[in-house]
C-alpha cells in the first residue's frame, strides 16, 4: 500500500475567516476516504481545494508524493486527473447518457472511447438507458450516470460531494452499498463528503469527523462509535446520553447506576475523585423486569424492531435505550433496567 | 505547477465595456459641469418649461391611461375564465409588435377630419363635431398607452396568477370580501410588478421620438432632435440631453428598487395556478367584448388601416428604393443584433468568472444604457468621437489627404456603438438568464474531466446558451429595426431604413406612404412577441 493523497497543514481563508485550520490526513492507494460533519464545518472547502477549484493558503497537497497545491501556487483542475461527483450530479442536459459518460474521453479515439462508454454502462447497469437524456432518468440513475461520467477517464482520485443528499432514504442506503461496490471493484481511491453517518459508515473505511474546519478524529467507522477521541465526536455519532460520575479508583467509575469497574476504562488521565461525563448509548441500557434499578418512561420512538425509550432515573436523569418492540409501555411507567456495558467512555466534566 | 487561475481580468472585459455606455452618459452628465449660461438663459425661458409641464402631463396621462388599460385586464385573464380568455392572454401583447410612432399615424389618419371615422359620422349625421381632434395632448395620451400598456399587462398578469388566488383566498379568509380582498391584498401585493411595468412604459414614454414629433408635441427628445439639425447647436442639444437623463435616472431608480422588491416577495411554488373560476355568461360576454375593443383599437384596426393603405401605395412605392430601405434595415439590425449579442456574451461569461462585487456593477453599468433615450445616446456617443477625430486629424494631419474631416465621425461604428450601449440591457438579459441555468457543479464537471478555456466554452457553454443567444439576437434585431432617433441621427450618408423613410414620410404628412415601411417594421416586430407568447405557455 502506497500514500495516494497527503494533505500536509493546508489552512483555507474566506475573507478574514478561517474556513480550514491546518487539516491534515493521508489516504492509500485503493482506500476511500469520509470527511463527516456538520453543514459549514469546511468539509466541501477540503474536497474542493483538493480538486483544485479553491486555493490553499497554507501547507501543501500531494498526489501520489507530487505537490498539487500550495499557497499561490497550483495545478489547475483539469490538469489533474481527479474525478468528482458532485450533489446535483451537475449532468449536462444536452448531451445523452452515453455522452455525458463521454465527455472526459476527449482524447481518445472513437472505438476506445465507445468501448470505455460501454464498459462503465455496464458497471453502473444502465446499458438499456444509453441514449435517453438525463431529464427521463430517475434521481438514483441519475446518480450512477454521475458516478459513471467521474470514472471514465480513470482519475486517480474520485471526489463525492454529499452524492446522497437528493435521493430519498430509502435509496440512499441501497445506492451507498452499490456505489461502494463499484469503487471497489474499480480500485479505486476516494473521498466522500457527508453530514450523515449512516452514508459515511455505508461507504468508507476511513472516516474523519469534522468540526470548525479541522478534522477531531480519523479513523475507522467502528473506532469512532466505539471510542471517539472527545465529547464532540461522541455526541456527533451515534446516539447516546453523557451521565455524571466520580472516578473511584485506578479503573473505576460510579455514577448512578452503581459503581462501574472495567479494564478498558482509561482513567489514567483522571485523580481519584475527579469528576467526569460516561457515555451510555442506547444499546448500553438494557431493560430488565427483575432489575431493582427502575426509571420512568418520558418519552418513547416507535422504530419497528425496536423502540427508543427516553427514561428518567429517580434523580432526574434521563438516559436513552433501545428495547425489543414487543415491550410495550406507556409513558409515566416505571420499569425495570440495567447497565450492560461492553466498553466505558469517559470524559473530564 | 502553475499559478493560481487568476480571475481577475475578467473584471477588465467587464469594466471596458460598461464604458460604451459610460462614456455618453458622463460626455451628456458633464454638460451640467460646464454651464453656458446664454444658452440655459434661453432654454430656461423660452424652452423648458413648456418641455416640463408636457413631459409631466404625458407621463401621467400615461401612467393613469397605462394602469386603466392594463391592470384589469391582467386581472380578468389571470384569474377568471371567459369566453376567447386564451387568445386574449397572448393578444394583448400584440401591441408590443408595433412601435409607437406607427401606432400614431395610423389612429391620427383614422380620427383625424378626413380620416375614416369623421368621414363616415358626417356622412351619417352631417356633422363630426362631437370627435374630439387626435391631434391633442389627449391624442398623444391615448395612443401611447395603447402602444405602452403590454408593459404593464405582462407584469401584472404574470403577479396575479402566481399569487392573485392566494391572495384573494387569504383575505376572504380574513373576514374580507372578494372585493375588498383585491384592493386591500391582491393590488398591493402585486404592486411591485405593477410599478416595474409603470417604470419601463414611462421610461419608453420619455425616449419616445417619433410619437411626439408626429403629433408635434414638443418633448425632450424633439428638442434635442431640433437643437441638434435645426439650430445646430450641439450644446443646448447636450443641455437638454442631461436634463432628460436626470428623469430617466429617477425612473430607473424606481424600476431597481421594484425589482428588488419582486425578489423578495415570495410567489411560492408550482404557483401557475390551473384553476380559474368562470365568469357568468352576462359578465363573461362583458370582459370579451372590453377585450376585444382594447385589442381592437391598440392593434387590429391600426393594422388593419396599414394594410389598408399599403394596398394603395402598393404600387408606387414598392420599388428599388424599397428594396434599399428592407436591405439596409436588416443589414443594420444583423450587425447591432451580432455586436451586442458578443459583447452580452462577454459581459455574462465575465461576470460569471470573477464574482467581485465590483464587477458585478461594471455589468450593472455597462447595461443602464436601455433606460437612456436614444436621441441622448445619439448625441452621447457623437460628442466624444467628434473630439476623437479632431485629436487624430491634428495628430496625422500630414498623412491624411487634404480636406479629410473626419474619420469616425459619420462611420457605421457610431451607430453600432450607440445601438450596444441601447440596446445591451434586452441582449444581456437573455443571455445571462440562460448562463445562471449553468450550474457551477455543470462547470467544475467539465474542468475536472479535463475540458478548459476554449474548450469549456466550445462543448459546455456554447449548447447550452443556444437558446439564450438566439433571444438576444432577436429581441436586438426586432428592436434596431424599430429604433428611430439613433439611427435618425447617427446613420452615415445614404443609410436609408425603413423606420428612417417612415419619419420621413410621416413628417410631411403622408400616411400612406408610411404604411409600407410600417408593416414591414410591425410583422418583423410580432416575432419576439410571438415568441414571448409561446414561452409563457410552454
Amino acid at each position: 500500500m502506497s500514500v495516494l493523497l497527503e494533505l500536509r497543514h493546508i489552512s483555507q481563508r474566506y475573507a478574514a475567516q478561517e474556513i480550514v485550520k491546518s487539516l491534515s490526513l493521508q489516504l492509500e492507494q485503493g482506500e476511500i476516504g469520509c470527511l463527516l460533519g456538520h453543514s459549514g464545518c469546511g468539509k466541501t472547502t477540503v474536497l474542493r481545494c483538493i480538486a483544485g477549484f479553491e486555493p490553499i493558503h497554507d501547507g501543501e497537497i500531494l498526489l501520489k508524493q507530487q505537490p498539487i497545491s500550495r499557497p499561490n501556487q497550483s495545478v489547475p483542475p483539469h490538469q489533474r486527473q481527479i474525478g468528482m461527483v458532485f450533489q446535483d450530479y451537475a449532468l449536462f442536459p444536452h448531451l445523452s447518457v452515453a455522452d455525458n459518460i463521454g465527455f472526459g474521453l476527449h482524447q481518445h479515439t472513437a472505438p476506445q472511447r465507445q468501448q470505455r462508454i460501454t464498459e462503465l454502462l455496464e458497471l453502473v447497469g444502465l446499458t438499456a438507458h444509453a441514449q435517453a437524456y438525463p431529464h427521463e432518468l430517475s434521481g438514483g440513475q441519475q446518480q450512477r450516470v454521475a458516478l459513471a461520467r467521474a470514472l471514465a477517464p480513470k482519475p486517480q482520485l474520485l471526489l463525492l460531494d454529499e452524492p446522497f443528499s437528493n435521493l430519498d432514504v430509502a435509496l440512499r442506503e441501497r445506492l451507498g452499498q452499490e456505489v461502494r461496490e463499484i469503487l471497489k471493484r474499480e480500485q479505486m481511491t476516494a473521498i466522500l463528503v457527508t453530514h450523515d453517518q449512516h452514508e459515511a459508515f455505508a461507504i468508507a473505511d476511513q472516516i474523519g469527523v469534522m468540526q470548525a474546519g479541522q478534522i477531531v478524529q480519523w479513523a475507522t467507522p467502528y473506532e469512532l462509535y466505539h471510542q471517539p477521541a472527545n465529547r464532540f465526536v461522541a455526541d456527533f455519532v451515534g446516539k447516546g446520553v453523557f451521565v455524571s460520575g466520580t472516578i473511584t479508583g485506578s479503573r473505576c467509575v460510579e455514577i448512578e447506576f452503581g459503581e462501574i469497574c472495567r479494564v478498558d476504562l482509561d482513567s489514567r488521565g483522571f485523580a481519584v475523585g475527579s469528576r467526569v461525563e460516561v457515555l451510555l448509548r442506547p444499546d448500553d441500557v438494557v431493560h430488565d423486569d427483575f432489575s431493582p434499578l427502575k426509571a420512568q418512561v418520558v418519552n418513547r420512538a416507535f422504530q419497528g424492531e425496536v423502540f427508543l425509550y427516553t427514561l428518567a432515573l429517580a434523580s432526574g436523569q434521563q438516559v436513552l435505550a433501545t428495547v425489543a418492540s414487543h415491550h410495550n409501555h406507556r409513558i409515566g411507567e416505571w420499569i425495570g433496567i440495567k447497565l450492560d456495558l461492553d466498553h466505558l467512555i469517559a470524559f473530564p466534566s | 505547477m502553475a499559478l493560481f487561475h487568476s480571475t481577475r481580468r475578467w473584471f477588465g472585459v467587464a469594466a471596458v465595456f460598461s464604458l460604451i455606455t459610460l462614456t455618453p452618459l458622463a460626455v451628456i452628465l458633464s454638460a451640467f459641469l460646464d454651464p453656458s449660461p446664454d444658452i440655459w438663459a434661453h432654454l430656461s425661458e423660452f424652452v423648458l418649461p413648456r418641455l416640463l409641464w408636457n413631459t409631466f402631463v404625458l407621463m401621467l396621462g400615461v401612467s393613469i391611461g397605462g394602469l386603466l388599460l392594463a391592470v384589469p385586464l391582467a386581472w380578468l385573464i389571470a384569474m377568471y375564465d371567459f369566453p376567447g380568455r386564451r387568445f386574449f392572454s397572448w393578444a394583448l401583447m400584440l401591441p408590443l409588435a408595433m412601435p409607437a410612432y406607427v401606432m400614431a399615424f395610423t389612429q391620427i389618419g383614422l380620427f383625424d377630419f378626413t380620416g375614416p371615422i369623421q368621414t363616415w359620422m358626417r356622412e351619417v349625421w352631417g356633422t363630426s363635431a362631437a370627435m374630439p381632434p387626435i391631434r391633442s395632448t389627449g391624442g398623444v395620451i391615448l395612443v401611447m398607452s395603447l402602444a405602452l400598456y403590454p408593459y404593464i399587462y405582462l407584469l401584472a398578469r404574470d403577479a396575479f396568477a402566481s399569487m392573485g388566488r392566494r391572495a384573494l383566498e387569504a383575505g376572504q379568509s380574513l373576514g374580507l370580501s372578494r372585493r375588498q380582498a383585491f384592493f386591500r391584498v391582491a393590488l398591493p401585493m402585486a404592486r411591485p410588478w405593477i410599478v416595474g411595468g409603470v417604470s419601463l412604459a414611462l421610461m419608453e414614454t420619455l425616449a419616445d421620438f417619433g410619437t411626439v414629433s408626429i403629433f408635434n408635441y414638443d418633448a425632450f427628445t424633439t428638442a434635442i432632435y431640433k437643437a441638434w439639425f435645426g439650430l445646430f447647436s450641439l450644446s443646448s442639444a447636450s443641455q437638454l440631453a442631461s436634463l432628460l437623463v436626470l428623469l430617466v435616472f429617477v425612473l430607473v431608480w424606481y424600476e431597481l428598487r421594484a425589482r428588488g422588491r419582486r425578489a423578495y416577495t415570495v410567489t411560492g411554488r408550482g404557483s401557475i395556478q390551473a384553476k380559474r373560476d368562470r365568469l357568468p355568461t352576462l359578465s363573461g360576454l362583458v370582459a370579451t367584448a372590453w377585450a376585444s375593443v382594447v385589442l381592437g383599437l391598440a392593434f387590429v384596426i391600426p393594422f388593419g388601416q396599414l394594410l389598408w393603405w399599403c394596398r394603395q401605395a402598393i404600387e408606387t412605392d414598392l420599388d428599388a428604393r424599397y428594396i434599399s430601405f428592407v436591405w439596409y434595415s436588416l443589414l443594420l439590425a444583423g450587425l447591432a443584433a451580432v455586436a451586442v449579442a458578443v459583447v452580452a456574451l462577454l459581459i455574462s461569461y465575465a461576470q460569471r468568472r470573477d464574482a467581485r462585487q465590483r464587477t458585478r456593477f461594471a455589468v450593472r453599468l455597462a447595461t443602464l444604457g436601455y433606460a437612456v433615450p436614444g436621441t441622448v445616446l445619439a448625441v452621447g456617443v457623437f460628442i466624444p468621437i467628434a473630439w476623437l477625430d479632431n485629436v487624430l486629424l491634428n495628430l496625422f494631419s500630414s498623412y491624411l489627404p487634404e480636406g479629410q474631416t473626419a474619420i469616425f465621425k459619420g462611420t457605421l461604428l457610431v451607430m453600432i456603438l450607440a445601438y450596444i450601449a441601447r440596446f445591451l440591457a434586452v441582449g444581456f438579459q437573455s443571455v445571462d438568464a440562460a448562463m445562471q441555468r449553468i450550474t457551477r457543479s455543470q462547470e467544475e464537471t467539465a474542468r475536472v474531466l479535463g475540458e478548459s478555456g476554449w474548450g469549456l466554452l466550445r462543448r459546455l457553454y456554447l449548447p447550452l446558451l443556444q437558446g439564450g443567444l438566439f433571444t438576444a439576437l432577436l429581441m436586438v434585431f426586432v428592436d434596431v429595426m424599430k429604433e428611430m432617433p439613433i439611427t435618425l441621427m447617427t446613420r452615415p450618408f445614404g443609410w436609408d431604413t425603413l423606420a428612417v423613410r417612415v419619419f420621413e414620410m410621416t413628417s410631411e404628412g403622408e400616411w400612406e406612404r408610411a404604411a409600407l415601411p410600417s408593416v414591414a417594421i410591425v410583422l418583423v416586430g410580432l416575432l419576439p412577441v410571438i415568441l414571448l407568447a409561446q414561452r409563457r405557455h410552454a
